[in-house]
C-alpha cells in the first residue's frame, strides 16, 4: 500500500487494535502514512502487534476508569495530539449470548462500561487534544464503532445491542454539542465481520458468509477521510 | 486567604481588577460574560505529567521521592530569549545568559529537540529523601548523596543520574528504553506532583484541565482549570476570540530557598500559527489579549517582538516576567489567588503597581479568598504606566548530555 496524502501524518488511535476491524484498521492506517497509536489490554498480544506494523502500543482496558488517563496520556505524549480517535474496543456481554431474562447483571454492566463509559471517558479525556486539532484546522474526529444491533431488536443480543443503542445516540448528542469547537462525530456500523467478537457470539457462522475486517477497514478510512473535510480535497499520491 | 484543600468547581469567586485599579468581586461563573467582542483569550493547553515518581537509590538503600521538574532543555531548543533575556533580535536571537550559539545547521532544524517529538527520556528533576507530598516541600529531609552515574529505581523505572546541577537535589536523568516503554511506565506509576495543602491523593483528572492536549507540563497550568466548555462557547457567541499556546509548566516550588529563587526553569513552549494570526488581529483591532495563566503571560512577552508582534513556532521562555517587566502583548491575566513573595505575585508587577497589589491582597484576606491551585481566581488587566527597563535574571544553564551507556537497565531492575 503507497502513503496517502490525505491520511499522511494524520494522528489517529483506535482502541481494541490488535484484532479484528481494529487490527485491520492499524495496519492499513499505519501503511497509508498515519501516525497511529492503538490500545488493547493484553501486553504480549500490543507488542506482537506494535512491533508488526512499527506504531504506538498501549496496554490499557477502556472498561476500567483507572486505565483511562494514562492511556490518554500515551495517546496524546506520543503522537503530540490527537486528530483522529475510533472507539472500536468492544464488549458482547455475556459470552455466549442470552436472553435478557437470563443475563447477569455484571455482564450488562460489563457491556456498557466497555461500550458506553469508556468511550465516553476516553473522548472526553482527550477531548481538549481533539479540540485543537481542530484549532489548528487540522481536522479533529470521533469515531465510534456502532452495529445493526443498535437499531434492530435482535434476540439474545439486548446487553451488547443496549450498550451500542446508547454509544449511537451519545455520538450523535455529542456530535451536535461539538460542532462548534470543530470537532466531528461519527457512528459507523462495519458489517457483520469475521472477527473474534463475531466468532463468541455465533460460533457456528460461516466465515464465507461474512464481511473481512480488511474489507470494513477500508470502508471506515473512506469514511474517515470524507469526514475531515481539508484532507478530502487533496490529491491522493 | 485560606487554602483551599480539595479540587473544587464549586461557586469559585473572582476578584477582578480594571485597568484603572478597580476591584471589583464577582463569581468566576461570570467570567462566560466578562470581555468584549474582539477581546482575545489565549489559554495554555499543556496536559500535565503525573512528574511524581517514588522508589529508591540504588547505591543507600534509602527511599526517594523524584519529581521531573523540567525537559532537559537542547541547544537547539534555546534560541528564543525572554522579554528581557536577549533584545532586540529575530525570533532566534539568543538569550544572553544561554549557551553558545550551535551550528547554523541545528538552528534550521529545531524541531529535533522538541520534548512532544523527542523520547520522553531525559530530564531535570528534583529528588526529596523519604516522605511524600503530605510533608511541606521545605520540611522534606534531603535526599541522600547523589553523584552522577548513580542509579534510581522508581516503579518500573530505572533512572540514571547524569549529572547534579549545582545543588544536592537537583539532577539531570535519563530514564533506561524506548519512548514508549517510559512514557506507559511514567503513566502508570507517577502521580501528579502535589503540595501538602490539598490533602487526598490527586489524580490526572483533577489536573488536567479541560483543554489539555499535549502532556507536557509537570504542575498543572492551574489558571486553566476554571475554563468549561460552557464558557468557551459563551465567548464564541459574544465574538470573545479563544487561543491556545502549549507551554511546558515546571515545577512552581523546590522547598528550598536558594533552589526556588532558580525558578521557573527554562520552559519550552509552541505557539500554532492560528494563535499568532488571531494576536495580530485582535491587535490591529484594538482588543484586548487576555492570558489564562502565568504561563500565557511568560510564553507570550517570551516570543513578542520589539514591537509586541508574536511570531509563531517553537521557543524557550527562559527569563522571570518582573515589575521591571514592560509587557508587550499581554493585556490581562486571570490567574489565582497569590500572597507577596510567591514568584506569581511578583509577575502581578508586570501588571500594577503595589498599591493596588496591596489592595487585592487586603481584600482577597478580608473576603476569605481561596489561594493555591484549586482555590478562587483573580483577573487583572494591566495599568497604564511609564516604561521601565528590562532586567535579566539568570536561569539554570545548559545541560551536558547523558553520558553514553547509562541508558540500559541494570541487571534485575
Amino acid at each position: 500500500m503507497q502513503a496517502d496524502t490525505r491520511i499522511d501524518g494524520l494522528r489517529v488511535a483506535v482502541t481494541g487494535g490488535t484484532s479484528g476491524l481494529g487490527l485491520a484498521l492499524v495496519e492499513q492506517l499505519a501503511a497509508l502514512g498515519a501516525d497511529v497509536a492503538f490500545v488493547a489490554r493484553t501486553a504480549a498480544s500490543v507488542e506482537r502487534t506494535a512491533q508488526a506494523t512499527g506504531v504506538h502500543g498501549i496496554v490499557g482496558d477502556v472498561g476500567a476508569k483507572d486505565d483511562i488517563y494514562p492511556i490518554a496520556l500515551q495517546i496524546a505524549g506520543r503522537l503530540g495530539g490527537l486528530d483522529v480517535l475510533v472507539n472500536n474496543a468492544s464488549s458482547l456481554g455475556p459470552a455466549p449470548l442470552a436472553l435478557l431474562a437470563d443475563t447477569q447483571c455484571e455482564a450488562l454492566a460489563e457491556a456498557l462500561q466497555v461500550n458506553v463509559i469508556g468511550p465516553f471517558r476516553l473522548t472526553r479525556a482527550l477531548y481538549g487534544a481533539l479540540a485543537q486539532s481542530a484549532r489548528e484546522e487540522r481536522g479533529a474526529l470521533v469515531v465510534n464503532i456502532s452495529s445493526d444491533a443498535a437499531v434492530n431488536a435482535y434476540p439474545t443480543w439486548g446487553a451488547y445491542g443496549a450498550s451500542k443503542a446508547a454509544l449511537r445516540h451519545l455520538t450523535a448528542i455529542w456530535g451536535e454539542e461539538a460542532a462548534a469547537d470543530g470537532v466531528r462525530f461519527l457512528s459507523v456500523d462495519p458489517g457483520d465481520m469475521d472477527t473474534p467478537l463475531h466468532a463468541i457470539a455465533v460460533p457456528d457462522a460461516d466465515p464465507s458468509t461474512l464481511k473481512r475486517p480488511a474489507d470494513s477497514a477500508r470502508e471506515l478510512i473512506a469514511a474517515i477521510v470524507a469526514a475531515l473535510p481539508g484532507r478530502a480535497a487533496r490529491a491522493v499520491a | 486567604m485560606i487554602a483551599a484543600d480539595r479540587p473544587s468547581p464549586a461557586p469559585a469567586k473572582l476578584l477582578a481588577i480594571d485597568a484603572e485599579g478597580q476591584i471589583r468581586h464577582k463569581r468566576r461563573s461570570d467570567l462566560a460574560m466578562l470581555f468584549d467582542a474582539g477581546d482575545l483569550i489565549v489559554a495554555n493547553d499543556a496536559a500535565t505529567l503525573p512528574a511524581s515518581l517514588s522508589g529508591t537509590h540504588q547505591a543507600s538503600g534509602k527511599p526517594v521521592e523524584v519529581r521531573l521538574a523540567a525537559w532537559r532543555s537542547s541547544p537547539a531548543t534555546r534560541g528564543r530569549g525572554t522579554a528581557e533575556g536577549g533584545g532586540g533580535g529575530g525570533p532566534l536571537h539568543h538569550a544572553a545568559h544561554g549557551p553558545p550559539p550551535p551550528s547554523q545547521a541545528t538552528w534550521e532544524e529545531p524541531a529535533v529537540a522538541l520534548p512532544w517529538l523527542a523520547d520522553p527520556t531525559r530530564f531535570v528533576a528534583l529528588v526529596f529523601g523519604a516522605g511524600d507530598y503530605r510533608t511541606p516541600t521545605e520540611h522534606r529531609p534531603p535526599p541522600p548523596l547523589i553523584e552522577p552515574g548513580d542509579r534510581l529505581a522508581l516503579g518500573p523505572l530505572v533512572a540514571t543520574i547524569a549529572n547534579v546541577l549545582g545543588h544536592p537535589r537537583l539532577v539531570e536523568l535519563c530514564f533506561a528504553g524506548g519512548g514508549d516503554a517510559v512514557l506507559a511506565a511514567i503513566a502508570r506509576h507517577g502521580r501528579p506532583v502535589q503540595y501538602a495543602h490539598v490533602h487526598a491523593p490527586l489524580a490526572l483528572w483533577d489536573v488536567w484541565t479541560r483543554i489539555a492536549a499535549r502532556p507536557i507540563a509537570f504542575e498543572p497550568p492551574s489558571a486553566g482549570l476554571a475554563l468549561d466548555w460552557r464558557t468557551l462557547a459563551a465567548w464564541r457567541r459574544r465574538g470573545v476570540g479563544f487561543a491556545t499556546l502549549t507551554h511546558a509548566a515546571g515545577l512552581s516550588s523546590t522547598g528550598d530557598p536558594a533552589l526556588d529563587r532558580r525558578l521557573p526553569f527554562d520552559e519550552p513552549y509552541r505557539i500554532p500559527a492560528s494563535t499568532a494570526v488571531a494576536i495580530a488581529r485582535t491587535r490591529s483591532r484594538g482588543g484586548r489579549i487576555v492570558a489564562i495563566g502565568t504561563t500565557v503571560v511568560r510564553a507570550l512577552e517570551s516570543a513578542a517582538g520589539a514591537d509586541g508582534g508574536i511570531e509563531a513556532g517553537d521557543g524557550v521562555a527562559t527569563g522571570r516576567i518582573t515589575r521591571a517587566t514592560r509587557l508587550r502583548v499581554v493585556d490581562a491575566v486571570l490567574t489565582g489567588v497569590h500572597q507577596p513573595g510567591e514568584g506569581h505575585y511578583e509577575l502581578l508587577g508586570a501588571f500594577a503597581g503595589d498599591a493596588t497589589l496591596d489592595r487585592m491582597a487586603a481584600e482577597a484576606e478580608a473576603r476569605f479568598y481561596r489561594a493555591h491551585e484549586f482555590g478562587d481566581s483573580v483577573l487583572i488587566e494591566r495599568q497604564p504606566r511609564a516604561p521601565r527597563r528590562y532586567s535579566t535574571a539568570p536561569m539554570i544553564g545548559p545541560y551536558p548530555p547523558c553520558p553514553g551507556g547509562s541508558l540500559r537497565p541494570s541487571a534485575g531492575a
